[in-house]
């Protein structure tokens, strides 16, 4: 091959370089394993992740049976080796899958239409507020603490340079955003609402109720769902502008934090002001039907620097994972797991307070998470508990610290009632 | 078709429907145990007002259903294990199976972020180990695994750059960007509340440092530059610029798409770069997924760590690692948790598995590669910019537009041929731009077979343009009326 | 050739005195390719000359819409919104944009003939 090029060296090769800008000595990484050696390797380190403890960790990340048939056809090369599909006569596939997946959270959300998917719920929830921002040309949100704290941070950060003013609106005892502050923040200069359901705290907002009161005020309502299960049987937003959120709970693993899933939906009036890939289904010249990447002139490649967004692709597999989880699970599939998770998470709650001292805080209706306030003994109970393998749960004062002594505790339809048992008994 | 033996056949496939066309009531493909707690009517937990009736158009399937379908239209895609898959800048690798292995550890799939970190030891020194080696590749410093993309690791970069400016007493205004960056450059200078300013390419495709002595002054903040360029050539001038922008008090950002060009060969950090991201899922084998996820870490020089997004992997004295949240003068977070942890296993199982050798090997035989398909095409297809190609080589159209064939027409006549195209329409400084990155995995076979396609269409289009015009013709679907599409778009199904 | 009753920017928006119609030209459409998307401003908006009242898209491609001359929007064309092709189908007619209350009749002396405006695309190409 060099010789067909002309050249006599590898080094040639690299004559556009110039010389004093060559390294000439080897990169200091870990010399080369072999196949046997990356096993261990990893096998090692993946054994000093604690996988055997029961965890009642949720907090944005939800651990929910993962049917098999997900990786089995998420690991054909078909799907995984593909590239973005640009040339749609050679990846119908994947553009017929996010078809079905943006038809699924429009079906789950009650919105009129979706997007092809986020890189995740945190940076859904800043894309969603900058694309508030255009439709309304106003810069102030109001965003209820309630909203996971770590989105909240994502939505800072985004905001900062931006000239978007964020004012944080408190909960209430119920667990519930406060309305009546919210009322008395909106003004003409604000732009939208963000309030999630169920909150950061496990508690179901009425998002009707929200965004009513955002239309009354021309404001838009943008409501954030991070644990996108519950949809199967809570009543959707319908009537917000915005609905943005976290697919993780859908079929995607935990792992530690990433990849998973953000999706965006909306009106079809604010289709053009959406951030993110969008696949169309139309037709080919012939007249067949066929599935195309769709209203690109929003995004970065052709608007550059106007665009409504950096993105530049979407989180294709993960989106697939969703959607074969919510053609697995079907509509009764799915509302049986909801109903698990409601009535495990309601004995859970029941257990906790007829069989401890410890208060279980916000009555408002939850869906499977809840906030349990410890005595002074916190730091010895969680400890007792740890050594017996169980995590209870997220220490809320973390985010909160206002919160003393209480835990996040998420409790799903994989948690069993012998499990939660034990939870209890080594809280009382 | 001129090929002495047919890459392509006709094939058996299957028409498949929309799955919301497909199933029918009571199938199911998947059960629950027995609810092991006392049964209540839900409605009684929570109040019915919040609850909805039904899910309309959600169809019900059998899990043979849902293999079938989702099967089916895996059949429809093109994908690396097929075969070539030239998109330049894209860098289309072959992704090794194991990385998929060790991702699917238990212990790693399992992990939650919020896990004490006593007991997520093993997941924190995959990313710390990572870190250091992307690290020692680039030259630099410090890095950040918390972007979840590349354009999501340019927007921390420039976040980035605007603290550090700040902190300093003055943001600055401006972000040069040259005329051939990826559009992503440009749209991620916007959102960090940046103006761009755009510096346009000599005649060598490359920036003109004359130029930017010109326009740098006390406005801008700094440089965003593609090196090797989008053209696939090394900016001669980097260091000089790097010098320039710096002795006016600005930095120099670097589009890290092209890292595969340059492992062990030369570093970022070494030729004055201060910030770049790493697209883990184009040099580091991460697979792409159908568009997704990537990642895209962040990596700095010691003046830019203070401003990295919290929370770090830090380790104790003892040897612990930990998650490192008192960061005084981070940007913030851009991301939940710590980033897309999956795709950092898959990326330090590839760098391992080559060691400090295999990288080098892998970037001169991307290069050689590349430069043996210019060897090959250089007479068949113009060359707008003639500097020496490192890992990929743009062409022109300008040949075949005399016959009124244009790149587009000659991509999807590839497919024919049974390649997937490369890269059109892109870099903009080349009107009816091919961008062609073969990557160091494929074999002198595939690249020989992709040159023999490429020079039959170039005598195709003399010949008989109207063949690749109308191209392709051996696909399920032909061309789409992307115009009507965009017109009246149909973005999800609704029941008849 | 373009139309002579018109009036032509170099931006490649033409304008008719007579009503104030305003639209793009024929090869303003043929650059574009495909149009699926025109976005207009609202009657009663005030533009001065060489500012953007609108965007027009293709597949792949947006443009920007300059004003010819200074003026408020007294009509759009709706028929757009439903069939934007018309733009590629008809420029001059079915295709026009905006119809504007011309500010001030001496600016449209900075706008090209049919025959000047052809002179300028031919040396563009």
């Amino acid at each position: 091959m060099l010789a067909a090029i002309g050249l006599e060296s590898i080094d040639q090769l690299f004559s556009g370089i110039p010389e004093k800008l060559r390294l000439r000595r080897l990169l200091d990484i870990p010399r080369a394993l072999t196949e046997p050696e990356l096993l261990d390797y990893f096998k090692d380190r993946a054994a000093r992740n604690a996988a055997d403890y029961v965890s009642f960790l949720g907090a944005g990340i939800y651990r929910h049976h993962i049917p098999i048939i997900i990786d089995a056809l998420i690991s054909r090369s078909e799907f995984y080796t593909a590239y973005t599909p640009y040339q749609p006569e050679i990846a119908q596939g994947t553009l017929q899958a996010i078809f079905e997946f943006q038809t699924y959270i429009a079906q789950l959300t009650g919105m009129e239409v979706a997007n092809a998917s986020l890189y995740d719920g945190s940076t859904g929830v800043a894309e969603a507020m900058l694309m508030a921002q255009r439709i309304s040309r106003k810069n102030k949100f109001l965003v209820a603490k309630t909203v996971h704290p770590e989105y909240r941070a994502v939505m800072d950060a985004y905001a900062r340079n931006l000239g978007i003013e964020i004012q944080l609106i408190d909960y209430t005892a119920e667990g519930r955003v406060d309305m009546a502050q919210v009322e008395r923040a909106l003004g003409k200069d604000v732009a939208g609402i963000v309030v999630q359901s169920p909150n950061f705290f496990g508690t179901i907002e009425d998002t009707a109720l929200i965004s009513d009161l955002a239309h009354r005020h021309d404001a838009l309502s943008i409501i954030n769902i991070a644990e996108a299960v519950s949809l199967g049987i809570l009543k959707p937003p319908r009537d917000a502008d915005i609905v943005v959120g976290e697919a993780q709970a859908l079929g995607v693993p935990m792992s530690f934090g990433g990849p998973h899933v953000g999706f965006l939906a909306t009106r079809d009036r604010y289709v053009r002001q959406m951030p993110g890939r969008l696949v169309g289904m139309g037709k080919d010249y012939s007249g067949k039907r066929a599935f195309v990447l769709t209203l690109s002139t929003r995004e970065q490649h052709i608007r550059r620097e106007k665009a409504t967004s950096n993105i530049c692709t979407n989180q294709s597999l993960c989106a697939l994972m969703s959607t074969i989880y919510l053609a697995t699970l079907g509509p009764v599939g799915l509302a049986e797991v909801c109903e698990h998770n409601i009535l495990k998470t309601d004995y859970a709650v029941g257990q906790i307070r007829s069989q401890t001292p410890h208060r279980v805080l916000f009555p408002a209706p939850r869906f499977n998470e809840f906030v349990v306030q410890l005595d002074d003994r916190y730091a010895s109970r969680v400890e007792r508990l740890m050594q017996n393998n169980i995590v209870p749960g997220l220490d809320l004062s973390r985010f909160y610290p206002e919160l003393r002594n209480t835990l996040l505790v998420c409790v799903t339809e994989t948690t069993r009632k012998d499990q939660i048992d034990a939870l209890v008994k080594g809280l009382a | 078709m001129s090929s002495n033996h047919q890459r392509t056949g006709s094939h058996f496939q299957i028409t498949e429907r929309l799955v919301f066309e497909e199933g029918s009531p009571g199938r199911r493909g998947f059960d629950l145990p027995e609810l092991d707690v006392p049964r209540k009517d839900v409605a009684t937990v929570i109040d019915p007002s919040l609850l909805r009736d039904g899910i309309a158009g959600m169809p019900e399937l059998s899990e043979v259903d849902v293999i079938r379908h989702f099967t089916r239209l895996s059949t429809w895609n093109y994908h690396i294990d097929l075969g070539l898959y030239p998109l330049g800048s894209c860098t289309m690798k072959y992704n090794p199976k194991i990385n998929e292995r060790v991702a699917r550890l238990e212990g790693f799939a399992l992990a939650h972020p919020y896990m004490p970190a006593e007991l997520i030891q093993g997941a924190l020194e995959v990313q710390k180990t990572l870190e250091t080696c992307l690290a020692q590749i680039s030259g630099t410093d410090a890095v950040s695994l918390q972007p979840a993309a590349g354009a999501h690791g340019e927007l921390t970069g420039i976040l980035m750059i605007r603290a550090y400016h700040q902190s300093k007493g003055n943001p600055r205004k401006k972000i040069l960007v040259p005329d051939s960056a990826h559009g992503t450059n440009p749209a991620s200078v916007t959102i960090s509340g940046y103006v761009v300013e755009n510096v346009p390419s000599d005649r060598r495709g490359m920036v003109d440092l004359e130029h930017l002595k010109k326009v740098v002054d006390q406005d801008v903040a700094a440089i965003m530059i593609t090196n090797p360029n989008t053209l696939g050539v090394f900016e001669r001038d980097i260091a000089e610029i790097a010098e320039l922008m710096h002795s006016r008090g600005a930095l120099v950002y670097m589009d890290g798409a092209n890292l595969n060009a340059m492992m062990g060969i030369t570093r970022p950090g070494d030729f004055g770069i201060d910030v770049l991201h790493i697209n883990l899922h184009k040099t580091f084998t991460t697979p792409h997924g159908g568009g997704g996820p990537g990642a895209g870490p962040v990596a700095v020089k010691k003046i830019l760590e203070p401003f990295l997004p919290y929370p770090t992997v830090g380790r104790q004295a003892g040897g612990n690692y930990f998650f490192d949240h008192d960061r005084p003068q981070s940007i913030g977070k851009m991301k939940a948790y710590n980033g897309q942890f999956g795709m950092h296993v898959r990326a330090l199982c590839y760098i391992l598995a080559n060691g400090p050798e295999g990288l080098k090997e892998v970037s001169e035989v991307a290069v050689l590669n590349a430069n043996y398909i210019r060897a090959k095409l250089k007479d068949a297809y113009a060359i707008p910019y003639d500097s020496p190609s490192l890992h990929e080589i743009v062409f022109s159209d300008r040949i075949q537009a005399r016959k009124d064939v244009h790149s587009g027409d000659i991509a999807k006549r590839l497919i024919d041929y049974g390649f997937h195209p490369p890269t059109v329409s892109f870099p903009l400084i080349v009107p009816g731009a091919l961008m062609v990155e073969p990557t160091e995995t494929e074999s002198k076979q595939e690249i020989d077979a992709f040159i023999e396609a490429m020079l039959a269409i170039a005598k195709e289009a003399e010949e008989n343009p109207e063949i690749v015009k109308s191209a392709p013709h051996s696909t399920r679907i032909g061309r789409i009326d992307e115009a009507s599409a965009a017109r009246k778009p149909v973005l999800r199904w609704r029941p008849e | 050739m373009s139309p002579d009753e018109l009036l032509y920017s170099k931006e490649h928006e033409w304008l008719r005195t007579g009503d104030g119609v305003i639209g793009i030209t024929h090869h303003a459409q043929d650059e574009l390719g495909e149009v699926v998307y025109v976005e207009l401003p609202k009657v009663g908006d005030k533009f001065d000359s060489g500012d953007t009242f609108g965007t027009v898209e293709s597949v792949k491609a947006v443009s920007e819409l300059f004003m010819p001359v200074s003026g408020e929007v007294v009509a759009i064309n709706e028929g757009l919104t439903d069939a934007p092709e018309s733009v590629n189908q008809d420029p001059y007619g079915k295709g026009w944009m905006i119809r504007i209350k011309v500010r001030d009749t001496a600016e449209t002396g900075q706008l090209m003939s049919a025959k000047a405006y052809d002179a300028y695309v031919a040396e563009k190409e």
